[in-house]
């Protein structure tokens, strides 16, 4: 017996304020001006994406003391640009990345809310939990959570501003001009919440939008990252995109579902990747190499050269050998704002590998930095590409992926003129939307709504 | 003249929305916000403004009501100015955010980014909270429960002037955040594959009684480099709070005494700011009730309290009245010193639609009001100039 074909969901990632984006290419454009975001959507939703997905970062990075110059700096407000996306599309999705740590449950409720209130139901939230007392000096509360606290705190942060989203249930307004009853409920809106992070409590303002909450998503990658998704996300923004990879992190994600009483449909696993697109796949290795060049100039190799030698590298010659010294293993001092430094988890071991390679192929510190790091996922013509994203995808390596461009704001026009068509032959990508909302879109079950009776429900405040 | 209308729900009379053309289940879609301000720039309005609050509507003081009879439930401000933004060319969007509860560093990139997405036509109105159940939803502060009776005693008095000073910091933060990046920091240098020259971007370190900020934003410096804060004031300590921090400040003056007092007394705190060369607009606040003739105008506010059980009183004077008279008002108080006026519509949309299509023409005929949009962005509307960034040269005041 043959599985069916699964769906792909695909969405558009607003190129990031990291060295996969190049700016100095001659068609890169405007990373803060609402022309690039807006073409970027525009394209995404006539390519028919699940959704358009920004990033987010409270603390301008710095390495050695200084502000990061090398990589595109400065972007927008979440939620006002993804408010304002939505007067220029009108299916797509709008997802947002909002830390759990520098805000507070129900101002983001109402952002939320509003934000799908304004969108018709196309709002997503991708929870994130950078608690780092670096970004903290920008907020009244400073650095005031340890780390060890933050998915505690991300965990009860969602629930509570749940609470805040179910308080209303969809059917208080009444807005009956005759009978002069506009609020069916003379308090609606009500929740109590307390406990160790959040002592609420009153009534919420925002009455339910039209799907019930946001989307959830989960961004992080530790054990307790995928357990906080497990446990209550729709979907997980991973960094796993290869077939053995991203099997292995699906499978692992899948299997702690039950655990909670979910079923593996209930969350999609949808990885960050980027492309190279030709009109041959030997075109498109070229290019490939030649986009990596761009990405890791020779200033941009030291920098990441001393994310991981956590020392000043400035002294050394990009186009020479890796340094004898060993990385300093003590504290992280070098690079800050930064959450992929803590990706490297036995920097010596790196250090040891690295150095490996370079002597065994004769690598200078730029060719080896473009060899370690981040070498794009999909490369090939567009049928290579379309076939290669099929495949993960039938194969249980993901349930789609979250395409990053490396061009603002170009750099997705041509795989929705020349991918997009080719997924859709294969019958494994929509040719129009399913539904109006994300949720529907994204092949979600719509949340329980109006029927829920005002006494009950695990929100509802006491009084 | 300066003409603006404050949009908040259906209207500002608590009946408004039971009116036969009012829309009372649109007030949470796109749709109705979209069609309030494309009215607002067909009449060539300078701005909007939008009412916000992080708690219920409510008839009481300082705390919440159990009405069924009135609109209840909004939307977050920024958000809906942000969502009619791209829709619009011209007008200005003003939202109200509450400082008391709210993050500076948030509010400060969101209206930055207000600015980018309207291409410069973005303000922020600044608003204060001191109820305990706006505080009770934020469990981080507690407030005494506030009454009329407590006011003027020093305890009040404190509390009242600790907040205005928090607006005060916040909005210091709010604008050096602003201007943390220089006009032309991103320099996109090939040659030494530096994106931007960190020498044009700046720490702003603000270190006060509620909060520090170290910055910088972001966001790069928004288009109109400041974009317009406003405030409403109704007393000494609040008009501080305009006279140091504001563009505009909005006022509710009762006749053209009152209001050429209120001026006066603006004009000097803002002296004593050390302001005195900059611009500063004091705007009236009126509720308006417009009809074809003042007994018509009149007629329907009277039907509008019999719906809503109260005669309608307001912070504002309530006018009612044809746009003639109007008109005749609005050049009056003008004489008092006011710049413009932020007409609060009874209902909507019958007297947005009396201000943009009876008013507007009725003050261009007597040459007091636009007959284009003559200006780029909001700050050149309003005749104020684009500031140059307090961090760009050493021999500028720091501060
Ligand atoms: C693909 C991916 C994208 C992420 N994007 C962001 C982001 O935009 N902003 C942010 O603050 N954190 C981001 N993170 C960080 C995580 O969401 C998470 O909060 C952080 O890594 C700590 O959790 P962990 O230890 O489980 O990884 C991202 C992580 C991953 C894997």
């Amino acid at each position: 017996m043959t599985k069916p074909l699964k769906q792909i969901h695909l969405a558009a990632h607003f190129p990031g304020v990291n060295n996969t984006t190049v700016w100095s290419d001659p068609r890169a454009g405007s990373h803060i001006e609402f022309s690039s975001f807006a073409h970027l959507a525009r394209t995404a939703e006539r390519a028919k994406f699940d959704f358009f997905f920004l990033a987010e970062g409270l603390r301008l990075r710095e390495q050695r003391g200084r502000i990061y110059d090398l990589d595109v700096v400065g972007r927008p407000d979440t939620f006002t640009v993804l408010a304002a996306l939505a007067a220029v599309t009108d299916h797509l999705g709008l997802a947002g990345t909002i830390n759990s740590t520098f805000n507070e449950p129900y101002e983001v409720a109402r952002q939320f809310a509003t934000l799908d209130h304004l969108s018709g139901g196309r709002a997503a939230w991708n929870v994130v939990t950078s608690w780092d007392a670096f970004t903290g000096e920008n907020f009244r509360r400073g650095g005031f959570l340890p780390q060890e606290a933050r998915y505690e705190r991300a965990r009860t942060f969602l629930r509570t501003a749940c609470e805040l989203f179910d308080s209303w249930h969809g059917d208080e307004i009444a807005a009956d001009k005759q009978a002069g009853v506009f609020l069916a409920d003379p308090r609606p809106g009500r929740f109590s919440h307390h406990d160790a992070h959040f002592d609420i409590s009153g009534q919420f303002d925002v009455p339910r939008s039209p799907q019930g909450r946001p989307v959830i998503f989960q961004a992080g990658d530790s054990d307790e990252g995928r357990e906080f998704a497990a446990s209550s996300a729709d979907a997980i923004f991973s960094r796993h995109g290869t077939l053995a990879d991203g099997q292995a992190f699906y499978a692992d994600v899948k299997g702690r579902l039950a655990r909670y009483g979910r079923t593996p449909d209930q969350l999609l696993i949808l990885p960050a990747a980027t492309f190279v697109l030709a009109d041959t796949d030997a075109e498109a290795a070229d290019l490939a190499h030649d986009v990596r060049l761009q990405q890791v100039s020779g200033a941009t190799a030291i920098a990441f050269l001393e994310q991981l030698w956590n020392r000043d590298l400035s002294g050394y010659d990009p186009d020479g050998p890796l340094p004898e010294i060993d990385p300093d293993v003590g504290e992280h001092t070098i690079a800050r704002g930064r959450a992929s430094v803590r990706m490297h988890r036995d920097p010596l071991a790196t250090a040891r590998d690295w150095r490996a390679k370079a002597a065994a192929e004769n690598l200078s510190i730029r060719e080896l930095i473009v060899a370690v790091t981040g070498r794009q996922s999909f490369i090939g013509s567009a049928s290579t590409v379309a076939a290669d994203i099929d495949k993960l995808v039938q194969a249980d390596a993901s349930d789609g992926f979250i395409l990053v461009p490396h061009i603002t704001p170009g750099g997705l026009d041509e795989f929705a003129d020349k991918v997009v068509p080719l997924l859709q032959e294969r019958g494994v990508f929509r040719t129009e939307y399913e539904g109006s909302t994300l949720r529907a879109n994204l092949g979600l079950e719509p949340l329980p709504g109006k029927a829920v009776p005002v006494q009950s429900g695990f929100s509802r405040a006491a009084s | 003249m300066h003409l603006s209308v404050a949009l908040d729900g259906a209207g500002w009379h608590p009946a408004a929305w039971r009116e036969p053309r009012a829309r009372p289940a649109d007030l949470l879609t796109a749709g109705y916000w979209t069609d309030l301000v494309t009215e607002a720039e067909r009449g060539l309005l300078d701005f909007v403004t939008f009412e916000d609050g992080l708690s219920l509507q409510s008839s009481r003081f300082g705390e919440p009501d159990q009405r069924t009879d009135q609109v209840r439930g909004r939307l977050d401000a920024v958000l809906i100015a942000a969502r009619v933004a791209p829709l619009t060319r011209h007008v200005g969007l003003i939202p109200t955010a509450v400082v008391t509860h709210t993050e500076p560093f948030h509010i400060s990139k969101a209206i930055a980014t207000l600015d980018y997405v309207s291409e410069g036509r973005a303000g922020l109105r600044v608003k204060v909270s001191r109820t305990p159940h706006e505080a009770a939803h934020f469990g981080r502060r507690t407030f005494p429960p506030l009454s009329l009776a407590d006011r003027g005693t020093p305890a009040a008095a404190q509390e009242l002037a600790d907040a205005f000073d928090e607006a005060a910091d916040y909005v210091q933060v709010v604008r050096q955040l602003w201007d943390s990046w220089e006009d032309d920091a991103e320099i996109r240098d090939g040659a030494t594959g530096r994106f931007i020259d960190i020498g044009k971007l700046h720490y702003i370190d603000f270190s006060g009684r509620w909060f520090s900020v170290k910055g910088p934003s972001i966001t790069p410096r928004p288009p109109q480099g400041q974009p317009v804060v406003a405030a409403l004031a109704h007393a000494s300590v609040p008009y501080q709070l305009v006279a140091r921090s504001a563009d505009i400040g909005f006022v509710t003056p009762h006749d053209s005494a009152h209001a050429r007092q209120i001026v006066s007394e603006i004009r000097g705190a803002q002296q004593h700011a050390g302001r005195a060369d900059e611009p500063l607009h004091v705007f009236g606040d009126l509720v308006v009730f417009l009809g074809t003739d003042a007994a018509a105008a009149r007629r329907r506010k009277e039907r509008l309290d019999d719906l809503a059980g109260a005669v309608y009183t307001s912070d504002a004077l309530v006018f009612t009245g044809t746009a003639a008279e109007l008109a005749d008002l609005l050049l009056a108080w003008q004489q008092a010193g006011l710049a413009g006026f932020r007409l609060r519509p009874g209902a909507i949309p019958d007297d947005l639609e009396a201000i943009t299509r009876d008013l507007v023409p009725e003050l261009q005929r007597r040459g007091a009001f636009r007959r284009a949009y003559e200006a780029p962005d909001l700050r050149a509307l309003l005749g104020l100039s684009r500031p140059a960034n307090r961090y760009a040269t050493l021999a500028e005041d720091p501060a």
